[in-house]
C-alpha cells in the first residue's frame, strides 16, 4: 500500500526563518510556488503557518547519487522507502543509481523507476541510466533511448563498477553530447582493487586486509579528465575520496576541462581508523581514507574544486553487514544524516556558509543532473522546493528512527547537529518536525 | 584476560604471564601422567573455517591434556560449507554449551567479531584470522626462542635479541603477531621480503624492513624465522617472477644457514615448502627448532586455555 504525502495546503507561510542563513524573511508558498518573500508577511486566510525562528531556509536538497535498490533489492530499500528517507533528510530530488536488478539500462526500467517515484510523491526521482548493458563494461546501453524516454535521463553511470575500458569510456563521453548528458564515473581501476577491502595504508597493513590504493581512483580520474578534454565532453566524478583526486580535478579545472566532482558526507567525516573494530558498517566503496584525505576533500569542497556533496546512500539488509568484514557488503545509508554531517564538518567550523551549502547540496547537483525545476533560488516565482533546518539541537543518530528500510548507518550513536523541521516538495509538506507528513 | 584475539591487545606483563604459565605447562608434560584435571567438565570448540590440521590438532591436544571435552567443527562437509554464516554458527555453538571457542578463519577480524559482536559471550581464542594475527603462534615462537637463547631464566624477556623474519609478510598473520610480540618483549626485528610482499603501510610497524636477505643475515642475527610463501593467496599474481628467482634471493639455503652465528636458531611455523623458502638440510639441521615449535605450541595453547577458562572452572567447583 502506498501512503501518499499530504496534499498541498492552500497556502503555507514560513515565518521568522533565515533564507540561506542570512537575513530573516518570511516565505509564502501558494500553489506550489513561492509567491512572496520578505519581512512581516500576512498569512492568507486558511494558510498553515510554520514558525521558523532561528532556523535556516534552504532550497530543497538534490542528491545526485542515491541507491534506491528497486527493482530487485527491495529487502534493502524501495523507491517508496528511499524517497521517504530523502524527504526526511531535506531532499526534494534524488538521482536513483542504475545498479538494480534488472539494471536500469533500458528506457523501460528507467521509466518504471520514475513512475514509482511520482506515485510515491515524497520527492522527485530522477533515474540514472547505466552506461553499459548490465553494467558489464562491454557495450554501451541505449543511452539515447533513456534520454528520450519519459524519464528524460541525463546522468549515466555504471556506479558500483568503473567504466574501465578507455575506448568505451571515450565513446560514452562522446555519445551523450547529443542530448547534453553526463557520464558519472565510479573511478576504480578493477585490476588494482581485486579483492580490496579497505584503504591501503597503515591500517590495512596492520589489520591484514587487502588494500584499495588511492592510485586506483586517481589513475582513472586522471585518464577520464584527459579523455573529457580530448572529446570536449562533460564528466562527473562520483564520490571522490583522496587528496590526489582533489589535486587532479583542481588541475583539470584550471585547464578548463568540463569536469565536476562530488564528495560523500562520510568521506568528509570518517577515516580508515574506524575499520579497526572490523564493524562492517564502516565498509564502503570507495573506502574510508586517511585524516589527510579528509582534510583535502574538505578543502576541495571549500574552494570549489569539489562541486557537490552527494550521499551515495547505499542501504543493505542487516545480514549483509552482520558478518566477517571481507564477506560484508559495501555501502552506508546517508540520506537522513547528510545535512547534519555537512553542518558538523563544513558549516560549524566556518568553512562553508549556508549559502554555500545551498550551492553544493542543491543548486549545483540540480545543474549537473539537468533538473531544471530543482535547485532554484529562494525567490518569488521559484517552485516551492525547500527545507527548514534548525541548526541548534544536537542528538545521537538512531537508525531505528530512519525512514530508510535499512539501518546501516555509520553514525549510529554519534551525536550530530541540526534537525530538519520541514521539507516542502512542490508546495506539499513532506516532512513536518522531523516526521513524515502523511495524510 | 577475557579473550585471546590479538597480540596488540596484550601488554608486556600479560605476555610474560602467558609465557610463565607456558613454562608450568611444559613442566607438567615431562611427567609420566601428562593429563591435568584443570578443565574437567568444560567444553572447548575448535571452529575451523580454514583447513589447518596442525593448529587444530595442537589446540585439541592442549584442551585434552587439561581434561576439557573437545568438539571439532570444521568447514568442510559442515553447515558452514552450505553457506551458514559465522553468526548462525556462533549461535549454534552457544546453544550447544561451548565454554570457549577456538576459531580459525580466512577472514581478518573473524575472531574479533565473534568476541565483540554480541552473538555469544564465551571466551574466544584466535587460531589465525586472515592475514591479521595468529597470536598463539607468536607466543610459541617467543617461548621457543627464550628457552634456547635465555636458558634457565623462565622470567626473561627477549631484550637484546635480533630476529630476522623472512618471506611472504604481506599475507602472513604469523609475521604480524611476531613483530608485535617480539617488539613487546624487547627484541629487535628485521623483516626481509621482496618489496611486493611487504605491505604498503608496514613502515609504521615496530621493526626494520629490508629487501636484502644476505645483508640482514650478515648482521649475525640470533634467530631466523622463515615464513611459508602462500602461493595459493597470491591474488593478482606477479609478486615475484618465478619460484627459482625467489628461492635464490630469499630462500634459506644451506650456505646461508651455515654462515649464521653458531647459536642462531632457525624457525618455521609450518607447513614448509622444502627446497623453496627453506632447504631441506636446513629444516632438518642442528639449528632448526621447527619440531620443537610444534611441542611448544601445545604448551602455549594449554596456557592460553588455562588463562581464559581456569578461573571459571574454579568458580564452578565452589
Amino acid at each position: 500500500m502506498t501512503v501518499t504525502p499530504s496534499t498541498p495546503s492552500s497556502a503555507l507561510l514560513v515565518r521568522g526563518g533565515r533564507p540561506y542563513g542570512e537575513d530573516v524573511a518570511d516565505v509564502l508558498i501558494e500553489d506550489g510556488t513561492i509567491t512572496a518573500l520578505g519581512a512581516g508577511l500576512e498569512a492568507p486566510a486558511g494558510a498553515e503557518v510554520i514558525q521558523a525562528d532561528g532556523c535556516v531556509l534552504l532550497p530543497g536538497l538534490v542528491d545526485l547519487h542515491t541507491h534506491l535498490r528497486e527493482p530487485g533489492g527491495e529487502e534493502a530499500e524501495t523507491v517508496e522507502s528511499g524517497s521517504r528517507a530523502a524527504a526526511r533528510g531535506g531532499y526534494t530530488a534524488v538521482h536513483a543509481m542504475a545498479n538494480t536488478t534488472p539494471t536500469a539500462d533500458t528506457a523501460g526500467v528507467v521509466e518504471q523507476v520514475a513512475r514509482q517515484g511520482e506515485a510515491a510523491g515524497w520527492c522527485t526521482v530522477r533515474p540514472v541510466g547505466a552506461v553499459t548493458v548490465g553494467l558489464a563494461g562491454e557495450r554501451l546501453a541505449e543511452l539515447d533511448a533513456m534520454a528520450r524516454s519519459r524519464a528524460r535521463v541525463r546522468v549515466f553511470s555504471d556506479d558500483g563498477k568503473c567504466v574501465h575500458d578507455p575506448v568505451l569510456m571515450r565513446r560514452a563521453l562522446e555519445y551523450v553530447k547529443s542530448f547534453d548528458g553526463v557520464i558519472a564515473q565510479h573511478a576504480q581501476d578493477p585490476r588494482l582493487t581485486e579483492g580490496a577491502q579497505m584503504h591501503e595504508g597503515v591500517v590495512s597493513a596492520e589489520l591484514g586486509l587487502a588494500g584499495w590504493p588511492a592510485v586506483a581512483e586517481e589513475s582513472i580520474i586522471a585518464r577520464d579528465v584527459l579523455l573529457a578534454q580530448h572529446v570536449g565532453s562533460r564528466l562527473h566524478v562520483c564520490h571522490l575520496s583522496t587528496a590526489g583526486s582533489v589535486d587532479i580535478v583542481r588541475w583539470a579545472k584550471a585547464r578548463g576541462i568540463a569536469v565536476t566532482a562530488e564528495v560523500t558526507p562520510h568521506h568528509l567525516l570518517l577515516t580508515d581508523e574506524s575499520v579497526r573494530g572490523f564493524d562492517a558498517r564502516y565498509k564502503v566503496n570507495p573506502p574510508l581514507r586517511t585524516e589527510a584525505d579528509v582534510h583535502a576533500v574538505r578543502e576541495g569542497l571549500a574552494d570549489g574544486t569539489i562541486d557537490i556533496v552527494a550521499t551515495d546512500h547505499a542501504p543493505h539488509p542487516r545480514d549483509a553487514k552482520d558478518r566477517e568484514w571481507d564477506r560484508a557488503a559495501m555501502g552506508m545509508t546517508g540520506l537522513e544524516t547528510a545535512l547534519a554531517v555537512v553542518q558538523a564538518t563544513m558549516v560549524d567550523p566556518g568553512t562553508l556558509s549556508w549559502r554555500d551549502v545551498a550551492r553544493v547540496m542543491s543548486e549545483t547537483p540540480a545543474r549537473i543532473g539537468r533538473d531544471e525545476d530543482q535547485g532554484r533560488p529562494l525567490e518569488v516565482g521559484s517552485p516551492a522546493h525547500l527545507l527548514v533546518w534548525d541548526p541548534r539541537p544536537a542528538a545521537p543518530v538512531d537508525p531505528a528512527e530512519h525512514a530508510s528500510r535499512s539501518t546501516n548507518s555509520p553514525y549510529a550513536g554519534t551525536e550530530l547537529p541540526g534537525r530538519n523541521r520541514l521539507t516542502v516538495h512542490a508546495g506539499r509538506v513532506t516532512v513536518r518536525d522531523g516526521a513524515l507528513a502523511e495524510d | 584476560m577475557r579473550h585471546f584475539i590479538s597480540i596488540a591487545d596484550l601488554d608486556r606483563t600479560e605476555a610474560l604471564e602467558v609465557l610463565a604459565t607456558t613454562e608450568h605447562m611444559a613442566a607438567t608434560q615431562s611427567r609420566s601422567i601428562r593429563k591435568l584435571p584443570t578443565l574437567v567438565g568444560t567444553t572447548v570448540v575448535n571452529l575451523f573455517f580454514e583447513d589447518s590440521t596442525r593448529t587444530r590438532i595442537s589446540f585439541e591436544a592442549a584442551a585434552k591434556r587439561l581434561s576439557a571435552d573437545v568438539i571439532n567443527f570444521s568447514a568442510k562437509g559442515s553447515s558452514v560449507s552450505k553457506g551458514e554464516s559465522l553468526k548462525d554458527t556462533a549461535l549454534t555453538l552457544q546453544a550447544m554449551g561451548a565454554d570457549a571457542v577456538v576459531v580459525r578463519s580466512g577472514s581478518s577480524g573473524a575472531a574479533h567479531l565473534l568476541a565483540h559482536a554480541g552473538w555469544i559471550d564465551q571466551p574466544i581464542v584466535n587460531a589465525g584470522d586472515g592475514a591479521h594475527e595468529h597470536p598463539t603462534q607468536a607466543m610459541l615462537d617467543a617461548f621457543t626462542l627464550r628457552r634456547h637463547l635465555r636458558p634457565g631464566d623462565p622470567r626473561a624477556d627477549l631484550a637484546g635479541l635480533h630476529v630476522v623474519i623472512v618471506g611472504d609478510v604481506l599475507h602472513s598473520r604469523v609475521a604480524r603477531s611476531n613483530v608485535l610480540l617480539l617488539d613487546l618483549l624487547g627484541a629487535r626485528v628485521t623483516l626481509v621480503a621482496p618489496p611486493a610482499l611487504v605491505p604498503v603501510g608496514a613502515s609504521a610497524w615496530p621493526c626494520e624492513i629490508s629487501y636484502d636477505l644476505d645483508a640482514a643475515l650478515a648482521e649475525g642475527p640470533d634467530a631466523v624465522m622463515m615464513l611459508r610463501v602462500q602461493r595459493e593467496r597470491m591474488v593478482g599474481g606477479g609478486f615475484f617472477p618465478t619460484a627459482g628467482e625467489y628461492a635464490r634471493r630469499y630462500g634459506l639455503s644451506t650456505a646461508r644457514a651455515a654462515a649464521l652465528p653458531e647459536h642462531a636458531l632457525v624457525l618455521h611455523p609450518g607447513p614448509m615448502n622444502r627446497g623453496f623458502e627453506i632447504a631441506g638440510d636446513v629444516a632438518d639441521g642442528p639449528r632448526s627448532v621447527i619440531v620443537e615449535q610444534v611441542a611448544s605450541g601445545v604448551f602455549v595453547r594449554m596456557a592460553v586455555l588455562y588463562h581464559l577458562l581456569a578461573t571459571d572452572a574454579r568458580e564452578d567447583a565452589r
